[in-house]
């Protein structure tokens, strides 16, 4: 089985606490025949044919402080901010996407759940309005991903909630299984429903569900490997 | 380092040594109670050190020959359980058991229990005990793949137990969360026989390479010994010998003697020493765990039968002004001792840094068998090293066997006669319960393996596409299951354990897999009294010829002891943890019903159910006279022989094994989750009078099973069991039981009302 993907060079940034890296490793590797690049957080440069960057899920730096806090500061992270500046491709999943808003590479913040409490369940996401690649590659289904955070619950002032919709920022949002956007579909009571943000020239992404972890029908729902392909479009 | 080391050892003759105890007066007798030492263990003590202890010294054999570290009162009884099999690669006396799945893929596996810290701080307590056996697994060279708990609170009215409930399960998900192993299966229970004395039983799995196990010795005189984690602070301190202590009312005192837990540090030493072992670093690794650097310091010398010496000023303090006796005694978590050479100590410093771990060369490995500890420049220790574990107090303690005798209660068989279906199952199901709102506080995807998992209320199972596995079994998968019903170990000890490993066996046997092997964490009370040492003998004996009659040798477990509170001992609660192999896990059976189906039960042939230890005298509040359900080995090994082969041929789409409750409740937790429900016969049921008898009697060797269409085979091939249809399941249906009908929406609604304490 070969992969039209295989010869992409896709990097992962490993931080101190990071846990979900064994699991993108094991989905890009099955998915797509992608050997990950690992990039150790105390790099100050990325490796120069680098395509494609993951922020993976874990407590990167124990989370202390807040989410994301201090990975966001760590010296990897100003190689990071200098790929995206020259339109380079990321996706930061749950504790990435805290790292991103961290270092203002995305807009908003991930506070806790209005639960108080870590959920870890399967949640639904629709796609929202937008004209990104992932927007395009995605919209019209329901995508079944798990969730697992303590600390997903998405905010941005009202000014910035308008202007994520006037741009077409909004990608995911938490939906029941009929795709209807209920009270009762919101795990965590994030604004607007929202699971996942794409930057303004959308090539980066951030989401609180884990498309790795939905790799395969054996695990549960293969739904996460369109999402992580609609990353590896937009590297194009 | 070494150097100076040397020097500092070759000149300790001439080292000032700490003060010895005073012998003399009151306080003397207090000190030796406060250490949990008896007078003929004293002077065993005395034998062995040659002379009075120094403090840190009586210290030291303290937490050494503590119940939890030395196994005194049950160890004479151990000997009884079976350990050997061919898949059995390490046994027990290690960190963990180890047994081969395929190839060169093997399983580290132990349970351990966290019951004190977790009453006295529930929070930390069980964070901590999450650690402690994440430790155990992965200090052997295992990487941990999974996590199992079972937890025992008191009544749901009893006033600590929302505290201690919220507590504990936030403290359980925190810390196996952030260290991202996931929690793949667990069971949880409320009965006022824990009201004084929870119980937080932590299971991990880990897997490794046969080749590649690691086992801990300080060998080579002059090598390095390096301490390596978190700074050792006051916590903890006589942790050990607090988990042989039984409780009284006023205990929030003893909060300083629960460890703190940090998740993050343990990600870091979890990777730091699979790091150091896979690159053979080190060539010795022991974990800080109970007694702290006391135990591991001695356990690693005692194994290459070396001494050490260690010098305390070098040691991470967290705290100022800590004395030898606190650096000693600490439980601080987090942390291991590595025994180098001095050729590997720049490349283990290169990988320890990496990882952003403290460390530092606290000693080195001498010839003698002796431990020299120094601290400030006296010796505050120097014991002989071997006669510690070897000498180490073994009690045949007296005990009296349970004797009880079991009759048919017909008065219990009266009263429910008279009862009414409905409110029987409602109750039945609120005591069950709907365990979300637990599981979902804890990560059960991570690591890309769960195929089944916490919302099964049965085994876990995870695939394990593994390189070490043998050709062709990409597919394997590891069951996992934990169980025990403490009803039953009340009613009958012996049977209690005994079913405890079989009931452990049918939830795998359930999901298609292979049972293969046990550990287990047996919780008691105080053994000193000679009712609860026969319950712990007969415990013993009844894992024993179960594990023999299933093929499931004991590779690794734990004792706790002193399970007690003004005077009361909690019932016995010898928790079991299994695993097993799946052939194939594309062919996984679920214990959910998520298809409509054709509904089988089966059971062992012309087999009265029994209500002794049952849910039902537990909802009703009644003391039945009868035995809990008779083991019945043939019918459990031909009932899991039969559903091999149906997982074989593909035709089973759900399985789970029938439990507390019964019929009834065990055809809700099979049916509710997914909002299936439908008519079901009542076999054997002659009226209206036995209706609610056959719908909650209790089995052994029992199973509802679900097919996508009617078998057309014989029903009637078995030697030991009988199987019968009982109806359709059908989506979005209320339940009919015999007579019996039950609402879909009270059954959910009682069940989601059952965890709100």
């Amino acid at each position: 089985m070969t992969s039209k993907f295989g010869a992409t060079q896709i990097g992962l940034v490993q931080f101190p606490g990071s846990n979900c890296d064994a699991d993108c490793i094991d989905a890009f590797k099955r998915l797509f025949q992608i050997d990950l690049q690992l990039i150790w957080h105390e790099e100050t440069s990325l490796p120069s044919r680098l395509q494609g960057l993951i922020l993976p899920g874990g407590f990167s730096y124990g989370d202390y402080l807040r989410s994301g806090a201090l990975a966001s500061i760590s010296p990897i992270m100003q190689a990071v901010k200098g790929f995206v500046g020259k339109g380079g491709s990321v996706i930061g999943i749950c504790n990435g996407f805290q790292v991103l808003t961290e270092s203002k590479l995305l807009p908003g913040a991930l506070l806790k759940n209005d639960s108080r409490k870590f959920i870890c369940e399967y949640a639904h996401l629709s796609v929202a309005g937008g004209d990104s690649v992932y927007h395009r590659k995605l919209k019209g289904s329901l995508y079944k991903v798990p969730i697992a955070h303590g600390e997903g619950r998405y905010y941005v002032d009202s000014e910035g909630l308008k202007k994520l919709g006037a741009n077409g920022q909004i990608l995911f949002q938490y939906a029941g299984t009929d795709g209807v956007l209920s009270e009762a579909s919101n795990p965590n009571g994030a604004i607007s429903h929202i699971a996942g943000i794409v930057s303004e020239n959308g090539r980066v992404l951030g989401m609180m569900p884990h498309p790795e972890r939905a790799s395969s029908e054996l695990l549960g729902s293969a739904d996460g490997q369109k999402i992580l392909e609609a990353f590896l479009e937009t590297v194009g | 380092m070494q150097k100076e080391l040397l020097q500092q050892f070759a000149a300790l003759n001439s080292t000032t040594r700490a003060p010895l105890i005073s012998e003399e007066g009151a306080s003397f007798a207090v000190d030796l109670r406060k250490h949990k030492i008896s007078d003929a263990e004293y002077s065993v003590l005395k034998k062995i050190v040659g002379r009075t202890p120094t403090l840190p010294e009586l210290g030291v054999f303290s937490a050494m020959w503590s119940e939890h570290c030395s196994y005194k009162s049950s160890k004479v009884h151990l000997g009884k359980l079976p350990t050997n099999g061919p898949q059995v690669v390490v046994g027990p006396g290690e960190n963990a058991g180890v047994i081969r799945l395929s190839g060169k893929l093997c399983v580290a596996f132990k349970m351990e229990s966290h019951n004190h810290p977790s009453y006295i701080e529930p929070y930390q307590g069980a964070a901590t005990g999450v650690g402690g056996i994440l430790r155990d697994v992965f200090c052997m060279g295992a990487r941990p793949i999974a996590n199992l708990n079972s937890l025992r609170f008191g009544q749901r009215s009893h006033p600590k137990t929302h505290y201690l409930f919220e507590n504990v399960v936030k403290g359980v998900g925190d810390y196996g969360n952030c260290v991202g192993i996931p929690t793949v299966a667990g069971t949880v229970s409320f009965d006022k026989t824990y009201d004084g004395n929870i119980l937080v039983n932590a299971m991990t799995c880990g897997t490794i390479h046969e080749d590649r196990i690691f086992k801990g010795f300080a060998t080579g005189v002059n090598n390095l010994v390096v301490y390596v984690g978190s700074a050792t602070g006051r916590d903890g301190i006589h942790g050990a010998s607090m988990a042989s202590d039984s409780f009284s009312s006023a205990t929030s005192g003893e909060r300083s003697t629960v460890q703190v837990g940090d998740p993050f540090a343990e990600k870091l030493l979890l990777e730091a020493t699979l790091e150091v072992l896979e690159r053979d670093l080190v060539i010795g690794l022991q974990d800080m765990g109970a007694a702290g650097l006391t135990s591991s310091s001695f356990e690693m010398a005692d194994r290459a039968g070396n001494g050490l010496y260690l010098n305390l000023d070098l040691v991470p303090a967290r705290a100022q002004h800590m004395t030898a006796y606190e650096l000693l005694l600490s439980e601080s978590q987090e942390r291991m001792l590595m025994c180098v050479e001095p050729g590997k100590w720049e490349a283990l410093q290169e990988c320890l840094k990496r990882w952003q771990l403290p460390f530092a060369i606290i000693g080195l490995v001498t010839e003698g068998g002796r431990m020299h500890i120094v601290k400030d420049g006296v010796l505050e220790v120097d014991v002989p090293v071997a006669p510690l574990a070897e000498e180490a107090p073994r009690y045949e303690r007296p005990y009296t066997m349970p004797s009880r005798t079991y009759s048919k209660d017909t008065n219990f068989r009266a009263v429910l006669q008279k009862a009414s279906f409905a409110e029987l199952l409602e109750k039945a199901i609120y005591d069950n319960g709907d365990k979300a709102k637990i599981y979902r506080q804890y990560d059960h995807h991570i690591g890309n393996k769960t195929i089944l998992g916490p919302e099964e209320e049965g085994a876990g199972l995870l695939w394990l596409h593994s390189d070490w596995a043998e050709k062709g079994e990409d597919y394997i998968g590891l069951a996992v299951s934990t169980n025990c019903n403490e009803r039953y170990c009340a009613q009958d000890p012996f049977v209690g354990a005994a079913q405890a490993v079989a009931k452990s066996y049918r939830a795998i046997v359930a999901t298609g897999a292979t049972p293969l092997a046990v550990t287990d964490c047996l919780n008691y009370g105080n053994p000193e009294d000679p009712t609860v040492m026969g319950q712990i003998v007969a415990g013993i004996e009844g894992i024993g010829e179960a594990c023999r009659a299933l093929d499931t040798p004991v590779v690794s477990g734990n004792v706790s002891l002193y399970n007690t509170t003004d005077g009361k001992s909690i019932a016995p609660t010898p928790m079991i943890g299994m695993v097993g192999k799946h052939p194939d896990i594309r062919k996984a059976v679920p214990a959910i019903l998520k298809t409509k189906a054709y509904i089988y039960w089966l059971r062992p042939k012309a087999t009265e159910g029994s209500f002794g230890g049952s849910l039902l005298a537990k909802i009703l509040d009644k003391d039945v006279t009868e035995a809990v359900p008779a083991l019945n080995w043939k019918a459990e090994r031909e009932a899991a022989f039969w559903i091999q082969n149906l997982v074989a041929t593909d035709r089973l789409v759900a399985a789970r094994d029938l439990g507390t409750g019964g019929l009834a409740l065990t055809l809700q937790k099979m049916l509710l989750p997914h909002a299936f429900g439908g008519t079901f016969a009542l076999p054997g049921v002659k009226g209206k009078d036995d209706q609610n008898e056959a719908a909650f009697a209790e089995y052994s060797a029992s199973y509802v099973l679900a097919f996508h269409e009617p078998l057309t085979l014989s029903l009637n091939s078995f030697e030991h069991l009988e199987c019968h249809l009982l109806g359709e399941a059908k989506a979005n249906s209320n339940m009919q039981l015999g007579s019996g009908t039950f609402e879909r929406r009270t059954a959910e609604a009682k069940a989601l009302e059952s965890l709100k304490i």
